[in-house]
């Protein structure tokens, strides 16, 4: 019978193929272990809004455990959220309810989903999104953002030094083994300047807060953040919702961040560039949790979205494969951990990365953001050090606050923890995403005596911190209102020309009750942030 | 534009195009086994055959029936022509090249994805098949008509066209191609009810039935189906239509790039062939024959556009 003939090859295969898995850590590289899911929650009030509020002030006066955003212990509403409350007090819950569908449609329907970590792939699950937005005033931001532009000035500042003459290493004020020993630490980056000295593109500081004025930096994140997508989307859902709240309240914009994203890192262009430079984002590919956000931000710039197969050297320089040809590439705004960049230089075993790019970097050919090595930023120990870094920079004070943190390296620190384990949260130093880390109040004795093995054995790989109450903003749950721990990843963009920050940042939220994890991977949801204008 | 970006692009409408002809076939096949119930199995094995897949079935399955076909036609994931399997990959490919689609193209082919995904969830029983599959017929409906009413007319586009056409092609020459042996003209009683129903398969399966009765009412020959199958330009799914769309879309890319390439004169070459022939040399020279050789100078063809354009590295 006729009809032998075999189909041809799909090119999903060949896209298997390239996406073949070579560790376990690739695993966790392409799938992305930053920010998870669960379903998004049918919130919605069966009551009238206007007692769903007054419940929430009677709970606030009654019991209020930590600093809540929304209403001071004496009832009163905060400034920032006051015409909020008014306006609130006025809706039909029925028609907030349906917002809500439409909410979750929308974001279906445009994919904004993410891939979950060892469950089958079909299984793309969407971020939870809280209606209620998290407000802050001007002056609170105008604080904040002065506190993050010179952290984030002295962090590139200390980058470099660590780079090239390690003057804070030699003035002893922080010790020499905490750098030679560090992971994050790339020997191949010593002596090179990269282009316009910036080594941290963009930064993600997370930012939590206990009480009034009580602004705490949590973590730096000078790697490569992720969900500033979701700053821009959620802020996108409540246009499209409730266009009328923004005629009434003026609220700082953000949709500039993709176009001085371009800017920031064009400005950033290598020396071999002539002309208009040209921008790409690195992915790792479709099954990385965050694919999502890559496409979203090189479609956002008007960049390409390229793979580690879509480029390779030509001439000294880093070019893409386009139907035409190859074409070169100035600026690669790479979304893959240093590690993956170059199996010439790093992990032999990647397949993300693109041969010879490190020597192409090192001789002027392209621009990476953010700069291989710039991780030693973010190191949790690191970070302890923090107050004395940004005045060793800049010779001024702090303005934002390091939370206290205990180094386990140090014995004395390391006795400190043992005894107050179930106090403390204990982080390991190279940690993200909230895994590998250990809650003490919320933990089990069993859990804590494992712990305890984990810190024993290797105590220079742990910090511990203790439990901080953070403040909380009211989100929608079956009853009505309910207040939920928040924390705030406002977005940074650094080049030569300056320090750009979006007024606002990303509000994750904690949506258990009395939950201090706001990390998606482990059951949080994000809000919108709203920065008021003066 | 990046090469992996036209392969995406290109695969992503290969594969919406086969699920939408996987459903059409399986539509003609059902139709055929409700109104032939005596030798059901023999044609539900034909359906298969024309997909392109029986081996993957005849690994799975030892016989034929209405329920087992329409699961690995519709469901069955281990059916890379299934049209959940063909949906999914579509998808994939689609979120590959996202930045090339209008929102609207974008929306469309997830919102098919999801669709189906919900609908194919339970195995189809044969009172829902027809809502279903005209449910299918409608989500591809919409993504082309995203494409068609959304999108540049530039390089994005003529991917998407060619992946279209070079997969349309290669549908109906197989479709032909198992069903060759009813269209020779030695074997047709003419005005058999055995013709009769064996040829409207074939014409329901490229949704040609209605057309074949406007344009040919007097002339329901085996000799007149073969003719407007393979050679009428009017009709969308014909080999010479698919074989001109192909050219003509490949024609835009050189004007664009400025660039001619191997695939171009393999499209002219196509092209010739089939307008030097007309029925009767191909019934003399053997339909089988014809066919089998348009199939693998089609898939050359594919072939050839993927290292053309540099799809992959």
């Amino acid at each position: 019978m006729p009809a032998t003939l075999t189909r041809t090859t799909p090119y999903h295969i060949q896209v298997n193929r390239w996406t073949a898995v070579h560790s376990q850590r690739e695993i966790a590289q392409k799938t992305g272990t930053h920010l998870h899911f669960s379903k998004v929650i049918k919130l919605l009030p069966r009551i009238g809004c206007a007692s769903a509020l007054d419940q929430y002030h009677e709970g606030m006066t009654t019991n209020a455990k930590s600093f809540d955003e929304m209403i001071r212990p004496d009832g009163s509403v905060t400034p920032p959220y006051a015409a909020y409350d008014a306006w609130f007090k006025c809706q039909d819950p029925a028609r907030l309810e349906s917002k809500a569908e439409e909410a979750e449609a929308f974001f279906r329907r445009t994919g904004i989903t993410f891939n979950v970590y060892g469950q089958s792939e079909a299984q793309e699950r969407l971020i939870p999104f809280d209606l209620v937005p998290r407000i802050l005033s001007h002056r609170e931001w105008t604080k904040l953002s002065k506190g993050i532009d010179q952290r984030v000035r002295a962090i590139n500042a200390f980058i470099w030094d660590i780079y090239n003459r390690q003057e804070i290493l030699r003035a002893g004020r922080i010790p020499k083994a905490l750098i030679a020993h560090n992971e994050a630490f790339v020997p191949q980056m010593m002596g090179f300047t990269p282009p316009g000295k910036v080594y941290t593109h963009i930064v993600g500081t997370d930012i939590v807060r206990t009480g009034e004025g009580d602004f705490f930096v949590l973590e730096d994140n000078a790697r490569t953040p992720s969900g500033v997508s979701y700053m821009l989307e959620n802020r996108e859902t409540m246009l499209q919702m409730f266009p009328e709240l923004f005629s009434q309240i003026r609220v700082q914009p953000v949709s500039d961040y993709p176009k001085n994203l371009r800017r920031s890192l064009s400005a950033c262009a290598p020396q071999a560039c002539s002309g208009k430079p040209t921008v790409a984002v690195l992915t790792p590919g479709i099954h990385n949790s965050a694919y999502f956000e890559h496409s979203f931000l090189a479609d956002q710039m008007g960049a390409e979205l390229v793979e580690g197969h879509d480029l390779r050297v030509v001439d000294g320089r880093i070019a893409m494969r386009t139907t035409k040809g190859y074409r070169v590439i100035d600026v690669l705004y790479r979304r893959i951990d240093d590690d993956f960049l170059d199996p010439l230089s790093f992990n032999p075993d990647s397949m993300l990365g693109v041969p010879g790019i490190m020597d192409v970097y090192r001789a002027g050919g392209i621009t990476i953001a953010n700069a291989p090595g710039a991780g030693i930023a973010d190191d949790k120990a690191i970070y302890s050090y923090m107050p004395e870094i940004v005045e060793f920079y800049t010779g001024e004070k702090a303005i934002l606050k390091n939370v206290e943190t205990h180094r386990c390296a140090e014995p004395e620190a390391l006795q400190y923890v043992l005894d107050h384990l179930s106090d403390l949260v204990v982080k390991e130093v190279h940690g993200s995403g909230g895994y590998g880390m250990l809650v003490g109040p919320a933990a089990s004795k069993n859990e804590i005596a494992d712990f305890r093995k984990k810190l024993e054995a290797r105590p220079g790989n742990y910090i511990a911190q203790p439990t901080l109450s953070l403040s909380t903003v009211p989100i929608f749950v079956d009853q009505g209102l309910a207040p939920r721990h928040v924390d705030l990843r406002p977005f940074v963009l650094v080049s030569p020309q300056g320090v750009n920050i979006t007024p606002g940042g990303l509000t994750r939220v904690a949506l258990t009750e009395g939950s201090l994890v706001v990390n998606s991977s482990q059951g949080g949801g994000t809000k919108d942030t709203w920065v008021l204008e003066d | 534009m990046l090469g992996k970006t036209a392969g995406g692009l290109y695969w992503m409408f290969r594969f919406l195009e086969r699920s939408e002809n996987t459903a059409r076939l399986l539509e003609a096949g059902f139709r055929m086994a409700l109104t032939r119930s005596s030798d059901a199995e023999s044609e539900w094995k034909s359906v298969v055959t024309t997909s392109g897949t029986g081996l993957g079935y005849d690994n799975k399955y030892d016989s034929y029936s209405d329920t087992l076909v329409m699961d690995w036609l519709l469901r069955d994931t281990d059916n890379p022509s299934s049209v959940i399997a063909g949906t999914k990959s579509a998808r994939d490919n689609a979120r590959l090249v996202r930045t090339a689609l209008t929102t609207e193209v974008w929306e469309a082919v997830n919102d098919n994805w999801m669709t189906l995904r919900d609908l194919l969830a339970k195995p189809v029983t044969t009172v829902d098949l027809p809502a279903t599959l005209a449910l299918i017929r409608k989500q591809s409906a919409l993504v082309r008509g995203a494409l068609h009413g959304t999108m540049l007319r530039n390089d994005i586009y003529d991917f998407a066209r060619i992946g279209t056409f070079v997969e349309r092609a290669d549908n109906t020459a197989r479709i032909i191609d198992v069903k060759y042996y009813t269209l020779l003209p030695s074997a047709s009683a003419v005005g058999s009810s055995l013709d009769n129903v064996q040829w409207e398969m074939i014409l329901r399966s490229v949704s040609a039935h209605r057309c074949f009765r406007w344009l040919d009412e007097q002339d329901m020959t085996a000799t007149a189906i073969a003719d407007f199958l393979i050679f009428d330009k009017r009709l969308p799914r014909s080999l010479a239509f698919c074989v001109k769309q192909t050219t003509e879309n490949l024609r835009y890319l050189e004007q664009e790039y400025e660039t001619r390439h191997p695939c171009h004169d393999l499209a002219d070459k196509l092209g010739r062939q089939l307008k030097t022939l007309d029925i009767n040399t191909v019934f003399d020279h053997g339909l089988h024959e014809m066919i089998t050789e348009f199939i693998r100078d089609n898939n050359a063809l594919g072939a050839q556009i993927e290292r053309d354009f540099r799809f992959i590295g």
